[in-house]
C-alpha cells in the first residue's frame, strides 16, 4: 500500500542471512512454546489505527504461530477508549498512544503482560524502556514514534523551516495555502511551546495568548484536513502541520516538500501494542507483543506506515530511504525540543476544548 | 374520530368496535418497526436523557453526579478568561450555519430533484426502474471516496477548471477547493437520492389525465404546474425534503473533506464532546436539543400537511 | 460498467414516451434537461473514482499510468474484501427488514383518520432521522455493551438491529408518500366484487404501491452501506466494513484499492441492473 522503493524488497531478502533465520526459527518456536504453554490459542484480534499495521507482518506471524489474527481498524484514541470501556467488544490487542496509556491502566483496562520479561524485550531500544506512560515498559511494547512538525514547500518558501511560525505566524508568501491537521492536542501543543508554555499547562494567561494567536493565525489558513497527500504532492497546498511519516510520503512523490522541527517545540508520540483484561486470547496476544520486538518484525512495521520503531537494529531491515530521511531522523540540535505529550488534568482538558471550539466556531 | 365511550346502541357500538378493531389492527402492523427502533435507536436514546444530567468522567464517559451543567452550556457559558457568563455563541454559530447549509441543501436538491425524478417517472413502463437503478448505482460506492472524486472535480486543475479554461469562459482557474461552494456541492450530490426517490414514487402515480385537463384550464404548462401537478406529488416532495433536511443537519463527513474542516457543523460539535473534548454531558445535551427541536418541527409540519383521507 | 450505459438524450427519450398524444402532458419544459445534467453530474465523480481505480501510483489523484495493481491487491487483502462483503450482506439485510417493517407501518399509518397514537408511530418511526448519527452510535454502544457482557454473543446481529433501524424511516417515507397519492377506488371496487382482503392486496394494493416499496428499499440499501459512524460504535472485533475501513485510511493514506473494490461493487450493480432490464423487457 505504501510506496516501497524499488530495491526494498530484494534489499530485504539478501539480509536475510542465516543468522536472522536462526533467530526467526527461534522466535516461532518460543512463540508456540507460549502458544502450547497457553489454553488453545488459535485466534488473535488486533484493534489497530486503520492502514496502520503490515499484512506482511501479519501473514509472517501467522504462518510462525499458527494463530489466525484478525485485525479490525479504529480512527481515534477516543473511539477505541470508549468501545473497549464499554465492553463486549471481543479484541485481545490495542495499540493506544503513549498520552492515552495512563488512562487505559488507570482505568484497569489493560493486562500487565511484562514485556520486560519476555525473551526479545533486550532488542527494545534503553531510551524506549523506562517511559513516562510506562514505567520499565509492564503493560506496553513500542510499535511505532513519530513527531508533529511543519510541512513546507520550498519552491514557494525558501527561509527557516524549523518553526511554528509557519503556522502560526505565516511568511506572505504561504498566506492561504495552510492547512493545519485538526488534531486537538498536537496543534495546541505546538501553540502552548510556540509561546513559551510547558505541555499540559494551565497558566491563563498564557492559554490567552494561545487562543488569540490561533485565531488570528486561522484567518491564513485554507484547511484544516486529514488525508493530504495529493493536495501537498499537487501543491494545492504549500505548508502545513503534519507527521513525519504522512511528509515522508509526500516527499516521495514530490521532492520540494521539507519537514520542519519546530524549534520552539514539537510534540513526540509513541503508539504502543498492549494486551486487554478481558482479552479471550492473552497468550497468543503476549506472543505478539513478543513477536513485533524481533527486529526483522518490527521493520516490517515501520516499512509499511513510515514510521520508526523503537526496536534496536531494526534499521539493518529497513528500507534505504528511511534511514537518512531528515522525517526519521531527527536533527541532533533540535532532538531537546520533542517532547512527548502527557495526559493532561480533565480540568485542563475542558479548557483546551473550549478553545478548540472557538478557534473553529 | 376514536369514540371509545359510544353510546350503547347496537349500532353504534358495532360500529366503535370495528373502529376499535381497525385501530389494533394498525397498531399491530406497525409494531415491528416500532419495536425495532424501540430497541436498537429510541430506546438506548433514554441513556443520553440520563447522561446529560450527570457530570463529565475524567477521560470521557460520566461520572454519577447530578448535574445541569451539560444542559446549562447547551446556551450559557462562562468565559474560560474572564469568568462572565454569557451565551455560548460558539454553539449558536455553529448551529447556525449547519442550519443555513441544510436549507441551502434541501433547495438545491428539490430544484435538481424533482425535475429528474419527474424525467424517470415519465419513461414508459418498464423502464422506469432501470433509470431508478441508475440513479442510485453512483451510491453504492464508498462515500468517502465519492467525496474525494469531487473534490478532483473542483480542484485548481480540476476537469471544471480545465473545461472553463478550455472554452475560454475563465482566464485563472477558480478556487472551489475548501470553499463554501464546494460543501454546498458536495451536499447537494450526496442527498440527491434521497429527493429523487420519494419525489419520484409521488409522481410515477399520477393521473396524467388530469394533467392535461389542467393544460387545457390554464394556458401556461408552468402555472399548470403550481396549480395542479405540485399539490397532487407534494407528499414525496415533503417526504424527501425531510430525508434530505434532517439528516444534513447532523452531516459532517462531506462537509469536513470538501470544506477543508476549518469550521465545526453542528455535527462534529457534538463528535467533539464524545471524543477528545470528553465532554459527554455536554454531547448528550447538545443532541438531545437538536432531536427535540427537530421533532417539535416536525410533528407541527406533519399534522399542517398530512391528508385526512378515509376511504377514498 | 455504469456509465457507458448513459443514453437518452431528451428528444429519445421524449419520443420513446407512451401513450403519445398530440399533446404531451407527461414533458414539462426544461425538465429533461435538468435530469439529463444531474445525471452527467453524478457520473462525472464516478469516472474519476473508476479510472483512478486504474492507476499505478499511490494515490487518489496523482495519475501514473495504467495498471491493475490495486485489483490485484485488493484480491490479496482479506480484511478490505471481507469489509466489502460485510458491507453488502448487512445492506442487503437491514434493507430488507427495514422494507418489510416500513411496508406494514406505512399501510397502518395512511389513508386513515387521526387515530390515537397515530402521530406517537409517526414521529417514532422518524426518530432515527432526528439524531445525530453520532449520539445514537454512543448510545447503543453503551446499551449493546451490557448486551454483548451478559449473553457473551457478539454475532452481526447487533450491526443487523443497529442498521435496520435508522434505515426504516428511509424506507417509510417514499413509501407512506406513494400511498397517500394512491387512493382507494380500485381497492374499494375489488372489494365490492367480492375479492378476498389477501386479495385485494395481494392482487391491487401491492402492485400499485411497488414503485414506493422499489424506492424505500435503494434508500435503505444505500443509507446502510454508507453509514459509517454508528457501525464504528457497534461493531465487534473482525466486523469491519467498507466505510469504517475507508475511516481508517482517512488519518493516513486513502489508497486506489478501495476505489477498486467501489469499481468491483459498481459493476455488480452495473450487471444486476441489466439483468433486471433484461428480465422486465422480456416479460413484456
Amino acid at each position: 500500500m505504501i510506496p516501497f522503493q524499488p530495491g526494498t524488497e530484494t534489499g530485504g531478502a539478501t539480509k536475510f542471512n542465516k543468522e536472522t533465520k536462526m533467530k526467526t526459527i527461534l522466535a516461532a518456536t518460543s512463540a508456540l512454546a507460549l502458544v502450547a504453554g497457553g489454553a488453545v490459542a488459535e485466534e488473535l484480534n488486533i484493534y489497530n489505527w486503520g492502514n496502520y499495521t503490515n499484512p506482511k507482518l501479519i501473514e509472517k506471524f501467522e504462518a510462525e504461530t499458527g494463530i489466525d489474527v484478525t485485525i479490525t481498524d479504529y480512527d481515534s484514541n477516543d473511539t477505541a477508549l470508549a468501545k473497549v470501556k464499554a465492553g463486549g467488544h471481543g479484541f485481545d490487542i490495542v495499540v493506544p498512544s503513549n498520552s492515552y496509556v495512563p488512562i487505559w491502566i488507570s482505568e484497569g483496562l489493560l493486562l500487565e503482560s511484562r514485556p520486560d520479561q519476555m525473551e526479545n524485550f533486550e532488542n527494545v531500544d534503553p531510551q524506549w524502556v523506562d517511559v513516562e506512560w510506562d514505567p520499565g515498559r509492564h503493560y506496553t511494547v513500542p510499535w511505532q514514534w513519530g513527531s508533529t512538525g511543519v510541512v513546507v514547500n520550498t519552491k514557494y518558501y525558501d527561509g527557516d523551516i524549523d518553526t511554528s511560525a509557519i503556522f502560526m505566524d505565516p511568511p506572505d508568501e504561504l498566506v492561504g495555502k495552510i492547512n493545519v491537521v485538526p488534531e486537538m492536542g498536537d496543534v495546541m501543543g505546538l501553540a502552548i511551546m510556540y509561546y513559551g508554555g510547558e505541555r499540559c499547562t494551565d497558566d491563563m494567561e498564557l492559554l490567552k495568548k494561545v487562543r488569540d494567536g490561533l485565531v488570528e493565525a486561522k484567518k491564513k489558513w485554507l484547511g484544516m484536513d486529514y488525508g493530504n497527500i495529493e493536495k501537498f504532492a499537487k501543491e494545492d497546498l504549500w505548508a502545513g502541520v503534519n507527521w513525519n511519516g504522512s511528509t515522508f510520503r509526500m516527499r516521495l512523490a514530490n521532492e520540494d516538500i521539507a519537514y520542519g522541527y519546530p524549534k520552539e517545540g514539537y510534540p513526540l508520540w509513541m503508539d504502543s501494542v498492549a494486551v486487554l483484561k478481558d482479552a479471550q486470547n492473552p497468550e497468543a496476544a503476549k506472543a505478539f507483543q513478543n513477536f513485533i520486538m524481533e527486529p526483522e518484525n518490527a521493520a516490517l512495521i515501520s516499512e509499511f506506515a513510515r514510521y520508526a520503531n523503537g526496536i534496536k537494529g531494526s534499521e539493518e531491515f529497513m528500507p534505504e530511504d528511511m534511514m537518512s530521511a531528515r522525517e526519521i531522523v531527527i536533527p541532533e540540535d533540535l532532538k531537546a525540543a520533542g517532547k512527548f505529550m502527557k495526559t493532561c488534568s480533565p480540568e485542563t482538558q475542558q479548557i483546551y476544548t473550549r478553545i478548540w471550539t472557538d478557534l473553529q466556531k | 374520530m376514536s369514540d371509545a365511550t359510544a353510546s350503547p346502541t347496537a349500532p353504534g357500538e358495532l360500529e366503535a368496535e370495528a373502529l376499535r378493531q381497525d385501530h389494533r389492527t394498525r397498531w399491530l402492523m406497525s409494531l415491528p418497526a416500532i419495536a425495532i427502533i424501540l430497541c436498537a435507536a429510541a430506546g438506548p436514546l433514554m441513556v443520553m436523557v440520563v447522561y446529560s444530567f450527570l457530570a463529565p468522567g475524567d477521560y470521557g464517559n460520566v461520572k454519577w453526579e447530578f448535574s445541569t451543567e451539560g444542559w446549562v452550556s447547551v446556551l450559557l457559558q462562562r468565559d474560560i478568561f474572564d469568568g462572565t457568563l454569557a451565551w455560548a455563541d460558539a454553539h449558536l454559530s455553529i448551529f447556525w450555519r449547519s442550519l443555513s447549509l441544510s436549507l441551502i441543501t434541501t433547495v438545491v436538491t428539490l430544484l435538481i430533484g424533482v425535475p429528474t425524478a419527474w424525467f424517470i417517472a415519465t419513461r414508459p413502463d418498464g423502464k422506469r426502474e432501470f433509470w431508478l437503478f441508475l440513479i442510485t448505482v453512483p451510491f453504492w460506492t464508498n462515500l468517502l471516496v465519492r467525496t474525494i472524486a469531487i473534490q478532483e472535480l473542483i480542484r485548481a486543475e480540476g476537469v471544471i477548471n480545465l473545461i472553463l479554461l478550455k472554452i475560454g469562459l475563465i482566464q485563472e482557474p477558480i478556487q472551489m477547493m475548501f470553499t463554501n461552494f464546494a460543501i454546498g456541492f458536495g451536499m447537494s450530490y450526496v442527498y440527491l437520492p434521497l429527493m429523487v426517490l420519494p419525489v419520484y414514487a409521488a409522481v410515477e402515480k399520477l393521473d396524467f389525465r388530469l394533467v392535461e385537463a389542467a393544460h387545457d384550464l390554464y394556458a401556461s404548462r408552468w402555472k399548470a404546474f403550481r396549480l395542479i401537478i405540485l399539490p397532487l406529488i407534494k407528499p414525496g416532495v415533503i417526504a424527501g425534503s425531510i430525508l434530505v433536511f434532517i439528516p444534513s443537519l447532523g452531516a459532517y463527513v462531506t462537509p469536513r473533506v470538501l470544506g477543508g474542516g476549518k469550521n465545526l457543523m453542528f455535527g462534529n460539535l457534538i463528535e467533539l464532546q464524545f471524543g477528545q473534548g470528553r465532554n459527554w454531558p455536554l454531547g448528550a445535551a447538545l443532541s438531545l436539543t437538536l432531536m427535540v427541536a427537530v421533532m417539535i418541527a416536525l410533528i407541527f409540519y406533519v399534522r399542517a400537511t398530512s391528508r385526512e383521507t378515509h376511504n377514498g | 460498467m455504469a456509465e457507458t450505459s448513459l443514453p437518452a438524450t431528451p428528444e429519445s427519450a421524449a419520443a420513446a414516451a407512451p401513450r403519445g398524444r398530440a399533446y404531451n402532458a407527461r414533458t414539462l419544459p426544461g425538465f429533461a434537461t435538468v435530469a439529463i445534467c444531474a445525471f452527467v453530474i453524478i457520473y462525472a465523480p464516478i469516472i474519476i473514482l473508476v479510472v483512478f481505480s486504474f492507476n499505478a501510483g499511490t494515490t487518489l489523484a496523482i495519475w501514473e499510468g495504467f495498471s491493475l495493481r490495486w485489483y490485484a491487491q485488493a484480491a490479496a487483502n482479506e480484511q478490505v474484501q471481507g469489509a466489502a462483503i460485510r458491507s453488502l450482506y448487512l445492506a442487503g439485510s437491514a434493507a430488507t427488514i427495514a422494507t418489510v417493517a416500513a411496508t406494514m407501518a406505512a399501510l397502518a399509518t395512511t389513508r386513515t383518520r387521526r387515530f390515537p397514537g397515530r402521530t406517537m408511530i409517526y414521529a417514532l418511526i422518524n426518530q432515527p432521522l432526528m439524531v445525530p448519527e453520532i449520539v445514537t452510535a454512543v448510545a447503543l454502544l453503551i446499551v449493546f455493551a451490557w448486551v454483548k457482557v451478559a449473553t457473551g454473543h457478539n454475532s452481526m446481529i447487533y450491526l443487523i438491529a443497529a442498521h435496520t433501524a435508522f434505515c426504516i424511516p428511509f424506507a417509510y417515507l417514499p413509501i407512506r408518500a406513494r400511498l397517500e397519492t394512491m387512493d382507494m377506488t380500485l381497492e374499494v371496487a375489488a372489494s365490492d366484487l367480492y375479492a378476498s382482503k389477501k386479495q385485494v392486496f395481494t392482487k391491487i394494493t401491492l402492485p400499485l404501491l411497488m414503485p414506493g416499496i422499489i424506492a424505500g428499499y435503494m434508500l435503505a440499501f444505500v443509507i446502510s452501506l454508507d453509514d459509517v459512524v454508528i457501525t464504528e460504535f457497534v461493531k465487534s472485533a473482525g466486523q469491519d466494513t467498507l466505510p469504517t475501513y475507508m475511516l481508517g485510511q482517512l488519518r493516513r493514506v486513502v489508497t486506489p484499492e478501495v476505489n477498486a473494490i467501489s469499481t468491483v461493487i459498481l459493476l455488480a450493480g452495473a450487471i444486476l441492473v441489466s439483468l433486471f432490464f433484461w428480465f422486465s423487457r422480456g416479460r413484456e
